[in-house]
């Protein structure tokens, strides 16, 4: 008779356990992660048995980069804390900015109100209420203007959120530092860019996907002859994270929206080492910690291979996946908001154990309102005491080889390859968005979780368990309508005194260009030194490319 | 009694809707008719939806902090089209300041982030009328 030699766990669970479960048994809950993934009560060299060490977890700075794309991790360079910020007028945005650079802050992150988002101008109708609310509204070159007026964009690198209107914000910022004497070649920062995860989850679409790919392959190639040192994209787990997503399906869904993106720019005619070390990738730090630190270690992994073995890239600098991270807004709740300082403060950890490279940490106000200058400061606080109190900084990837971390990381990898061959099927991201595949499975993972919160299964401390009556309210930051009279009244201004015919001119050169397949940056960039609004240079291309509407499912 | 109608819409331009969509399911588990509008609804879209569905509820799902302009013309809007008997409900990020502002013009329930659906669900089912048949 054939007899499988006993594993050492096997004899642990035998010998060791089994005795003090008959003893004391576990507690009744289910162990899953937050994402609802069975997690087991240990894990040995036994679970690592099938792994090959070398080629699968290898060395920091080493194909597929596991422990991290850099070979002394934060010893050389701690990652950027960069703080997400934008309220109300450039002006007021403007300010918060000099505090946080202040206080320390390495690199500024615009935050931009829906009107900016989503290509309306404050006077729209649709506009109403919501200029300033969710950040900072940019109506034209002249609220960019003032919204970096004393700050030296050749000495700083900036993120910028925006999607649908990326080029038109994106083209503003360039002319604002051509204005200050900066040269385009040296500046640095980067623009979200990513339309496909709008269609997924955050819903800022404005374009039909197919136009709007074609703009991001346009700033590509722009960027590549003008500004060569932009991240052109950050391909954004975040959002289809907050919208429900469990931590496999952003990191499925997000690696293959960058893979996506590689084809467009593959089957535009660039090469693919030009433009792929461009990219960056921007994901969620959530609660449940070993699972999101498996997460970013498999990102790597997945990125890496895609790149060599997909693309054929040959450059290191392609294969490398760098990402920026932000702590899970949905996390926050408004009951005991003092909570979420402890739960930011996790989150955070485990970004950094996970090898980010840059990193934002959301308030405590944030389920209640926009931070408040003091409970930003705060945030920033918090990274910086994890990068000089903690220790965690000091060495490389200080989790590789946990059996733990190891073996998840592994799954996650080969569970995210499963879902790329699901949607290779369907013939790609953008037909599998057309579809609604990763919609419906987001709005699914979301609900579950909802009622796993119902039924307590997951607890969620002071708002299904540990409630507390008598809460004191804290201060938030209440934004009026003055924002939006400003800029209503900036606006008419502007529509007065720019040369009228000079815009109408270059927003006819805008919808000429998006009628053919030159490129559409040129035609914007002579609109935004015209002063054209972002509203008007959106409705041009909505002329030619029409509008987005998708089929509500639920 | 037919089953409570209800109306979840999402107005303004933000398109956050994973609460939207996850109250509609659950106001459906619960045995009511949901109809969700899908994104960016103007009051007077989601009023001509309220009157065309014979809607018993609306509920508006909003994040950005336009409530303060987006209510006060649904209010409106309905009372002109004879619904003032609609059961309006808010859910989102609204600042406590704003809370007594809407229950003044008429919203009758405003539910904050943290609140179970269970809730939602028993405020609609004590607070709303089936219309006849």
């Amino acid at each position: 008779m054939k007899t499988v030699a006993e594993t050492d766990k096997q004899r642990w669970e035998r010998d060791t356990l089994a005795p003090a479960l008959a003893k004391s048994p576990e507690r009744p809950q289910p162990f899953t992660t937050i994402s609802g993934r069975p997690i087991e009560r240990l894990y040995t060299w036994d679970d690592l048995a099938g792994i090959d060490g070398a080629r699968e977890i290898a060395q920091p700075g080493e194909f597929p980069y596991t422990r991290g794309i850099h070979p002394t991790g934060y010893r050389g360079k701690l990652w950027t804390m960069r703080q997400f910020a934008g309220f109300g007028t450039p002006e007021d945005t403007n300010e918060r900015y000099k505090t946080l650079l202040r206080a320390g802050g390495t690199g500024l992150s615009v935050a931009f109100d829906l009107p900016t988002l989503m290509g309306r101008d404050p006077d729209h109708e649709l506009s109403l209420g919501e200029v300033g609310k969710c950040g900072v509204n940019v109506t034209s070159l002249a609220d960019m203007e003032t919204l970096f007026a004393g700050i030296d964009l050749g000495g700083i690198t900036t993120s910028m959120t925006i999607n649908s209107p990326a080029a038109m914000i994106f083209a503003m910022y360039l002319v604002v530092a051509e204005k200050q004497g900066a040269d385009w070649r040296a500046l640095s920062g980067t623009i979200q860019n990513d339309i496909l995860k709008e269609f997924i989850a955050q819903k800022e679409y404005i374009f039909p996907p197919r136009p709007s790919m074609r703009i991001i392959s346009d700033i590509f190639a722009f960027c590549l002859r003008e500004v060569p040192r932009w991240n052109t994209i950050s391909v954004s787990g975040y959002h289809i994270r907050e919208a429900g997503a469990t931590a496999l399906q952003e990191l499925a869904f997000t690696l293959r929206d960058g893979i996506e993106y590689v084809q467009w720019g593959i089957d535009a005619g660039l090469d693919v080492d030009a433009f792929a070390p461009r990219m960056s990738f921007f994901f969620n730090a959530h609660s449940d910690f070993f699972e999101e630190i498996a997460k970013y270690r498999a990102a790597r992994k997945l990125w890496a291979r895609a790149m060599r073995e997909r693309f054929a890239a040959r450059s290191e600098r392609s294969w490398k996946l760098r990402f920026h991270s932000q702590t899970a807004g949905v996390s926050l709740t408004a009951q005991q908001p003092y909570n979420n300082v402890v739960r930011t403060a996790l989150q955070a950890l485990s970004a950094v154990l996970g090898g980010t490279n840059s990193l934002h940490t959301n308030s405590l106000d944030e389920a209640l309102a926009l931070p408040t200058a003091e409970t930003a400061t705060l945030a920033l606080r918090t990274q910086q005491i994890i990068a000089h109190e903690s220790g965690v900084a000091h060495v490389v990837d200080p989790l590789g080889g946990s059996y733990f971390i190891e073996k998840l990381t592994q799954t996650m990898e080969d569970e995210a390859a499963g879902y790329f061959e699901q949607i290779d099927r369907m013939g790609g991201m953008v037909a599998a968005i057309e579809r609604g595949f990763p919609q419906q499975e987001i709005a699914e993972s979301a609900y579950r979780f909802q009622q796993a919160v119902e039924r307590k299964e997951k607890v969620i401390v002071g708002v299904n368990e540990f409630v507390q009556s008598d809460e004191p309210p804290v201060e938030i930051l209440y934004i009026d309508e003055s924002a939006s009279e400003k800029q209503l009244a900036k606006l008419e201004r502007l529509r007065q005194t720019r040369d009228h015919d000079a815009v109408e001119r270059s927003l006819e050169a805008l919808r000429a260009a998006a009628r053919t397949t030159a490129n559409v940056m040129p035609p914007i960039l002579d609109a935004v030194r015209a002063y054209a609004t972002v509203g008007e240079m959106c409705d041009a291309l909505r002329g030619v490319w029409g509008e987005y509407e998708e089929v509500p499912v639920i | 009694m037919r089953k409570l109608r209800v109306v979840i819409a999402k107005p303004g331009l933000d398109g956050h809707d994973r609460g939207a969509k996850v109250i509609a399911r659950a106001l459906r588990d619960a045995g009511m008719e949901v109809i969700y509008t899908g994104l960016r609804q103007t009051p007077e879209q989601i009023a001509a939806a309220a009157l065309q569905e014979d809607a018993d509820v609306i509920g508006l799902s909003i994040l950005s902090g336009a409530h303060n302009h987006i209510a006060p013309r649904l209010m409106e809007l309905l009372r002109s089209k004879g619904l003032d008997d609609v059961l309006v409900v808010v859910g989102g990020i609204i600042p406590n300041v704003d809370i007594p502002k809407l229950k003044e013009i008429g919203v009758k329930g405003v539910f904050l982030p943290g609140t179970p659906m269970q809730d939602i669900i028993d405020f609609i089912t004590d607070n709303a009328r089936a219309r006849a048949v």
